[in-house]
């Protein structure tokens, strides 16, 4: 269970605290904070590392009555970098010695000193919209250098973002992000709502990781209330979870040959992605594989032709995937362009603590499922890939591996099917217990960390998907490669947008 | 390798279907309909309505009604219901008709529309505050499988091309004004679809600091398809009834 240790200091010691932990070798997972004057009179800032002997969390604590201020973490842990801007958004506690002071979650359209995650904030309180404020981008001077803008609203079917590229000639030197405007204020909606209702809302952060998130505020709400669903419960949900992973890594396959014009492998992936999407569409009545997960178990049993149907589905999937991978294993024009297109070094993704596909493309061997062991993963024979590269090629490498290891994981649950009580019952839960809930979705770790509230609601939830470290890792990828391999370069990330905002 | 890229070409064959042949299966989560009124009476417990997720759902003397576009097909109401008054079936084709469409009969601009947009309707996606489910159903409609070009639609880079706009999500305060924009970059008659439960309802996630509701109270909706997310089917469906080309229109 998370965390293995808790160290509890004043605000102010926060800095310290955190560089002795990330000079040990640390590895800043999630930072968020919490309004906790009406419980304890403080604002509490979490800070989550993994170490060598598992995980530890810093909790800074900060009297309501100090100046709403700490010391920021993110001059020597650039993963710290996006959280705090977050926290001082959100809550108004401003990271002192923050080296970007942009806002991140609230645009310029949102006015100064309204702090919408702070307790004394109702979430109808009408907010007045700032007309004319401009949101300043980073960027590159110098003659000859010139800046290219993308979005929100992009050319292709995507989520909405803000990319600025700072261009000399065809090569982009910098890129700067304006992410959240799919922000829809998740983590303030479901406070105060009984835990059961605010399930439908987390199930629906994002669609591609509808599982994944599921999953981690179940186990979240699980912990709390000491129910271990039982066996059959936690294969099936492993089930659902890896019929997630199948089809988003065959769809983005087939998405990163997007990026290069390769149209029999994107219709490909395509295909192979409606097939498993209908198959999961039977398991769970949703294509999406939403109405299966919830507190306590599951909420669907699956039949002998359901089993047969995800059977036979894989024993054509395999020959077939074989097929488009020999595509392209040894395609010269492809591979061209992958590789060494993209790099995030190593150092870099661990710094910025970049996790799932990304992190095993760069050498950073790690995967929740085999690191912090949960549900009926410890029975199953996991392998996970490990690319150095760090480039596009290396992404799409991992993926390939994965999605061969997900069609094996996928046969032995199913073999190892146990019987058992499909969802127990969740009882009461002592207001202001916390715990954290995490899975591995098919784009890296999510991590929820749920307190409660009186008579089972939720006091706070704090979400970070995979897509939250990862997203920082593009700006890192992009810079002196040419701006015709961006897409490439983002597809092979493919990261949730939704995710991100929340 | 140019070989095997024809062959695996000809070996794969033609995978497209009408959208209407591809049957989902009967225990996916569609509408939900009260059981017919000989099988027990409802108790008017209100359960159902306290319990939806969607707000979707409103108690009278005669029973639960539920709205298609506010509801997100999670069953909840009727796995709760103490006397099973409720059914999930699987339909999906729950698409209505607003703005321009709105009406017993087409008006002369409906009829102008259909006339020369019937069979090349040109779309442009827009999302706004969705999950990203309703925008890879979206993307889905362009796999070989649905192939919505076989229907004369296709799906533009830019707004400035499009005749409708497909909108998901419910409307974000960071993104109102995109969808604004957007909106005055596209050319009359400049349809708008809400995909989705979220961009038909706005209700989902509550109000709140970060959201604003629906698509149509920031601009007209032409077309609304419900679905959490609307499978490709159903979209494919919204536009059909718009452009009233469907056998029974």
């Amino acid at each position: 269970m998370l965390p293995h240790d808790t160290k509890i200091v004043p605000a102010f010691q926060l800095r310290e605290t955190a560089y002795a932990i990330s000079r040990e070798g640390g590895r800043l997972l999630a930072m968020f904070a919490n309004d906790e004057r009406p419980v304890c009179g403080k604002f509490v800032i979490y800070c989550l590392f993994s170490n060598d002997g598992g995980t530890v969390l810093v909790k800074g604590l900060l009297d309501r009555d100090e100046t709403p201020e700490f010391p920021s973490i993110s001059p020597e842990i650039p993963a710290a970098a996006w959280y705090e801007r977050e926290i001082r958004d959100l809550f108004g506690l401003k990271p002192v010695g923050h080296p970007d002071p942009r806002r991140l979650v609230l645009h310029e359209n949102f006015p100064d000193g309204v702090h919408p995650l702070r307790k004394d904030f109702d979430t109808r309180t009408p907010i007045e919209t700032v007309v004319g404020g401009e949101f300043p981008m980073a960027g590159v001077s110098g003659e000859g250098v010139f800046e290219v803008p993308v979005g929100p609203i992009h050319a292709g079917i995507i989520e909405p973002g803000h990319f600025r590229f700072s261009q000399a000639g065809e090569m982009m030197m910098r890129l700067d992000a304006k992410m959240f405007f799919v922000h829809r204020g998740i983590e303030k909606a479901v406070e105060g709502q009984p835990l059961a209702d605010a399930f439908y809302r987390v199930e629906r952060i994002s669609g591609i990781a509808s599982v994944a998130h599921a999953l981690a505020y179940s186990q979240a709400v699980e912990s709390l209330a000491g129910v271990v669903p039982s066996g059959r419960a936690r294969y099936l949900r492993a089930l659902v979870a890896e019929m997630e992973r199948l089809y988003n890594h065959v769809g983005d396959i087939g998405n990163m040959c997007a990026g290069i014009g390769f149209a029999v492998a994107i219709m490909a992936g395509a295909r192979m992605k409606e097939a498993v999407m209908q198959v999961s569409d039977r398991l769970t009545g949703n294509r999406f594989l939403r109405g299966m997960v919830a507190p306590g178990g599951v909420r669907r049993d699956i039949d002998a032709a359901t089993e047969q149907a995800i059977r036979t589905l894989l024993d054509a999937l395999e020959p077939d995937f074989t097929e488009l991978v020999g595509l392209f294993r040894e395609n010269d024009e492809l591979l061209e362009r992958m590789n060494t297109t993209g790099i995030v070094p190593k150092q870099a993704a661990f710094d910025l603590g970049v996790t799932g596909v990304g992190a095993r493309a760069s050498g950073v061997d790690t995967d929740y499922r085999r690191d912090f062991p949960y549900g009926c993963y410890p029975d199953l024979a996991l392998s996970i890939p490990v690319y150095t590269a760090g480039d596009v090629a290396a992404r799409l490498w991992v993926r390939v591996d994965e999605t061969y290891a997900c069609i094996r994981l996928i046969r032995q649950i199913l073999d190892q099917m146990p019987e058992g009580e499909l969802r127990l019952p969740v009882p009461s839960i002592p207001a202001h217990s916390s715990a954290f809930g995490w899975a591995e979705s098919s784009q890296g770790g999510v991590i929820h960390w749920l307190m409660t509230g009186k008579d089972d609601t939720v006091y706070r939830l704090f979400v970070r998907a995979a897509a939250y470290p990862n997203w920082p890792a593009l700006t890192v990828a992009a810079p002196g490669n040419i701006i015709p391999d961006f897409p490439l370069i983002n597809k092979s990330f493919e990261l949730s947008y939704a995710c991100l905002d929340r | 390798m140019l070989l095997d890229v024809w062959r695996k070409i000809i070996t794969t064959g033609t995978v497209t279907r009408d959208f209407d042949a591809v049957v989902p299966p009967a225990c996916s989560r569609g509408q939900v309909v009260p059981k017919a009124a000989r099988d027990g009476a409802c108790a008017a417990c209100r359960k159902c309505e306290a319990a939806c997720p969607g707000q979707a759902i409103t108690v009278d003397g005669e029973g639960a009604h539920v709205d298609d576009k506010a509801c997100l097909f999670c069953g909840r109401c009727v796995s709760l219901c103490p006397k099973d008054r409720l059914e999930q079936t699987a339909k999906y084709d729950l698409a209505s008709l607003g703005g321009v469409f709105a009406g017993p009969s087409p008006s002369d601009t409906a009829r102008k529309i259909r006339a020369a947009l019937g069979r090349s309707l040109h779309i442009r996606h827009v999302d706004i505050g969705s999950c990203n489910a309703c925008d890879f159903e979206m993307t889905h409609l362009c796999n070989p499988i649905y192939d919505v070009q076989q229907y004369g639609l296709d799906f533009v880079p830019s707004p400035r091309h499009a005749d409708l706009l497909m909108v998901t999500g419910v409307v974000t305060r960071n993104s109102t004004q995109a969808l604004q924009m957007t909106y005055e970059a596209t050319p009359t008659p400049k349809l708008v679809m809400a995909v989705g439960t979220c961009a038909c309802s706005g209700k989902a996630f509550g109000e709140g600091y970060a959201v604003r509701g629906a698509v149509d109270s920031i601009v007209p909706v032409d077309i609304y398809v419900p679905g959490c997310p609307p499978r490709p089917q159903a979209i494919i469906d919204g536009v059909m009834k718009a452009l009233a080309r469907r056998i029974g229109q």
